[in-house]
């Protein structure tokens, strides 16, 4: 099988080009926003503002604004009241490249140039940050001369963002969730409709055909449209058992009853695909159905669960709607969507966190994906049956 | 080690009748072959002797029990398939033990069996390799393997050697002959498509048509004594030519006067009721040879030659609409097409056959026996 749709993709040299063309498309289209959020999520969140990911490993360069040091620092110095210093201060040390004095033009001089500020004033600013004030008069007032400057930073790394995203915004909580929510709702389905679809594609009974075409039926219920009764109905079942309406159980409930048509009808599919002589083999061999299915078909089944697996978790996982439904927005129940949701309103500008959280959010899928991607090719039936 | 009794056994799905009503005695340590077309049921026939196609009425005892609602486990059987039907998960160590783990048999025994079956068909070496890594005839000896290990009373292959090709299809063959041959006891029942494996391998051949069996006996009987018009064809390469002729006088020897002509005499008796009717007669091609003068018995141009080498085909046109007559001549007669031909054969390997396809031969034996 995995051989035939290797063969039929494209013989001729233009074929093939025009795969890996496509393919490569894809791949650019696919990793490089995802590369941009990594990236931008391990960045200085000054720098982030200042310049886009793809010059992250230039430096940087920003207008910042900053005082010299009030007139009492002044010393009288050849007849002329001096203050010097460094603009730093115990900040970390960067790069001067221009600087002025007024708001509206703040790059006006080339660093290590005597700027004139009038009444004999004169500044000078160095590259590496020292300074010069001089005045022919006793400086006064309270508050030190405003100046601005240009300044390049070198890139600057940082799991920074990490610690302040996962531990005071309350993502780590939030991932926390989700992974309740996600790891039940994606064994759960998986489990039934193994069982199930053994049944439906092995054994014979009355009114399979039936129980069939009703999963099939089930495929094309619109999620929205069951979402409120199927809330009632855990209510009301919650109710007469004395259970909370919100609870982790009933998001469980709702995900693997929305999952299980699909899941039944891929497992059912692939299963009926195995080869009868299997079973019969193993039925002579005295196996009964439950050891058919346990020893001969599930491990067969691997990659179709495999896939499966990885669709039900990106879904459950990337779900937002059926989440705000069944679940509490407290901490203890606000899953990852629903914190980002939130996080796009409180901290629209930041970056810093919405970059970090973002993929906090999809490093679960990615490993989840990377960790069972290879049981998609791989034809585990190679072998079994003629030309295999 | 096993005899099985099939009593009038049907086979229905819904209303489609597959198998309508198989009596059959095998003996213990038989080898059986079942041989037919396609869409004859001798598949659907193994398969409710393994009880994997429940059987619809009728009786099935393997050594003297009835196992009509046996589960195919207990019956004692071991079966090999035409797709082998290996677990593709498991080594062949692990498909060989299969069936012995899910019995829960302690694993010394285990071990031991599955050593010996694998000795018996030089698995040895393969015992940890998964099928895939396994050409073929490797992966269709880990079936019989698998077989074997069972120690079955009664052994059933489906086709098993469809999926080979025809050098491994010989030599696997052999060792399927070998095989029985260590193992005289066992019964074997082996359905095939391929006469050539039904004629090697078989003690009796059992040639089905239709849901019906057309006859039972021995190859060399089927070959020389076919029962009926269909078996005669089927058996044998190329087929048996037929043409339509009348009995002249009926009698110990028969005499007829063929289609277009021509007469013999036949050395099969025929009733006296005989005398005047519709019969068809048959003669092998291998049997006809070129007339030496005295009795012809047909005449015709020649239309086709297939050189084979060690023999050639020769289709002679005798005048029969489309239907040529084949000659299986020695490679080294020098013919040419548009030639005339004349042929003949030895009386004793002419057939006749009355209007329903019976042949009289048989039925003399069958009033004979009554």
């Amino acid at each position: 099988m995995a051989q035939a749709s290797g063969k039929s993709a494209g013989k001729s040299f233009f074929g093939k080009f025009g795969v890996h063309l496509a393919v490569l498309v894809f791949v650019v289209i696919w990793t490089v926003p995802t590369l941009g959020i990594l990236v931008s999520s391990l960045r200085d969140k000054d720098q982030i503002i200042a310049s886009g990911w793809w010059n992250s490993f230039a430096s940087s360069t920003q207008t910042e604004a900053g005082r010299l040091p009030p007139p009492e620092n002044q010393v009288e110095k050849d007849g002329r009241f001096v203050i010097e210093g460094n603009i730093f201060g115990d900040d970390p040390p960067r790069t001067i490249s221009a600087f002025g004095t007024r708001a509206a033009a703040p790059t006006q001089y080339a660093a290590g140039e005597t700027a004139d500020l009038g009444d004999g004033v004169t500044l000078q600013l160095n590259e590496d940050g020292t300074f010069v004030l001089s005045s022919p008069v006793a400086l006064e007032g309270s508050r030190g001369q405003r100046v601005y400057f240009a300044s390049s930073a070198p890139p600057r790394f940082t799991t920074e963002n990490y610690e302040t995203v996962l531990f005071s915004e309350g993502i780590g909580r939030s991932f926390i969730n989700s992974l309740t929510v996600t790891v039940p709702a994606t064994v759960i389905p998986i489990m039934i409709a193994a069982f199930a679809a053994y049944a439906l594609a092995w054994m014979r009974f009355p009114g399979r055909a039936l129980i069939i075409a009703t999963i099939i039926g089930l495929l094309v219920v619109p999620l929205q449209m069951a979402l409120i009764p199927l809330l009632q109905l855990y209510n009301g079942v919650g109710l007469f058992f004395g259970v909370p309406s919100k609870t982790y159980l009933g998001i469980w409930l709702a995900h693997t009853g929305f999952g299980l048509p699909f899941a039944i009808y891929l497992l059912r599919s692939y299963m009926a695909g195995l080869p009868r002589e299997l079973m019969e083999s193993a039925r002579i061999d005295g196996a009964s159905d439950f050891e058919i299915f346990l020893k001969i078909v599930l491990p067969l089944s691997f990659p179709v669960l495999a896939s499966f697996a990885i669709f039900q978790f990106l879904w459950v996982w990337n779900d937002l709607l059926v989440a705000m439904v069944f679940l509490g927005s407290g901490a203890n129940q606000l899953v990852l969507t629903g914190k980002l949701n939130a996080l796009l309103g409180s901290r629209g500008g930041d970056w810093e966190i919405l970059t970090t959280s973002a993929f906090v959010t999809i490093i679960v899928p990615l490993l989840v994906f990377f960790s069972l991607q290879r049981y998609f090719v791989r034809g585990l039936l190679a072998g079994s049956v003629k030309g295999g | 080690m096993a005899d099985l009794t099939l009593r009038q056994i049907k086979k229905a799905y819904g209303s489609l009748n597959i198998l309508h009503g198989i009596d059959l005695d095998i003996e213990s340590g038989e080898f059986i072959v079942f041989v037919g077309p396609s869409g004859c049921g001798k598949s659907t026939l193994l398969r409710t002797i393994a009880g994997l196609e429940e059987i619809t009425s009728g009786e099935l005892k393997i050594a003297g029990e009835v196992v009509n609602d046996v589960p195919p486990s207990k019956r004692g059987i071991a079966m090999v398939f035409q797709s082998y039907a290996l677990y593709p998960h498991m080594t062949v160590y692990d498909n060989m033990a299969f069936g012995m783990k899910i019995a829960r048999e302690n694993k010394a025994e285990i071990d031991r069996r599955v050593k010996q079956a694998a000795e018996i068909l030089q698995l040895t070496k393969y015992l940890d390799r998964l099928p895939k890594a396994m050409s073929g005839g490797q992966r269709q000896r880990v079936a019989i393997g698998r077989a074997i290990v069972r120690n079955p009373k009664v052994f059933l292959f489906d086709e098993p050697l469809s999926n080979l090709d025809a050098a491994l299809r010989v030599a696997t063959r052999i060792e399927i002959a070998k095989l029985k041959e260590s193992m005289p006891a066992t019964t074997m029942i082996y359905v095939t498509h391929d006469q050539v494996e039904a004629m090697t391998l078989a003690d009796r051949i059992v040639v089905l048509k239709d849901g019906r069996v057309e006859q039972v006996g021995t190859p060399m009987e089927l070959y020389h004594h076919p029962g009926n018009l269909f078996v005669a064809q089927f058996i044998g390469s190329p087929a048996m030519n037929i043409v339509s002729a009348t009995v002249e006088k009926a009698g110990l020897v028969t005499a007829i006067a063929i289609d277009g002509g021509l007469k013999a005499e036949v050395p099969v008796a025929t009733p006296d009721d005989a005398g005047g009717a519709k019969i068809s007669f048959g003669v092998r091609p291998e049997d006809l040879r070129i007339a030496n003068g005295g009795n012809v018995l047909f005449e015709g141009r020649v239309d086709y030659i297939e050189q084979l080498g060690e023999v050639q085909l020769v289709y002679l046109d005798i005048g029969r609409a489309d239907v040529p007559l084949v000659v299986k001549l020695p490679g080294n007669s020098v013919l040419k097409r548009g030639e005339s031909l004349k042929v003949d054969a030895d009386p004793g390997t002419l057939h006749i056959f009355n209007a329903d396809g019976r042949s009289y031969a048989r039925e003399q034996t069958a009033a004979k026996a009554a």
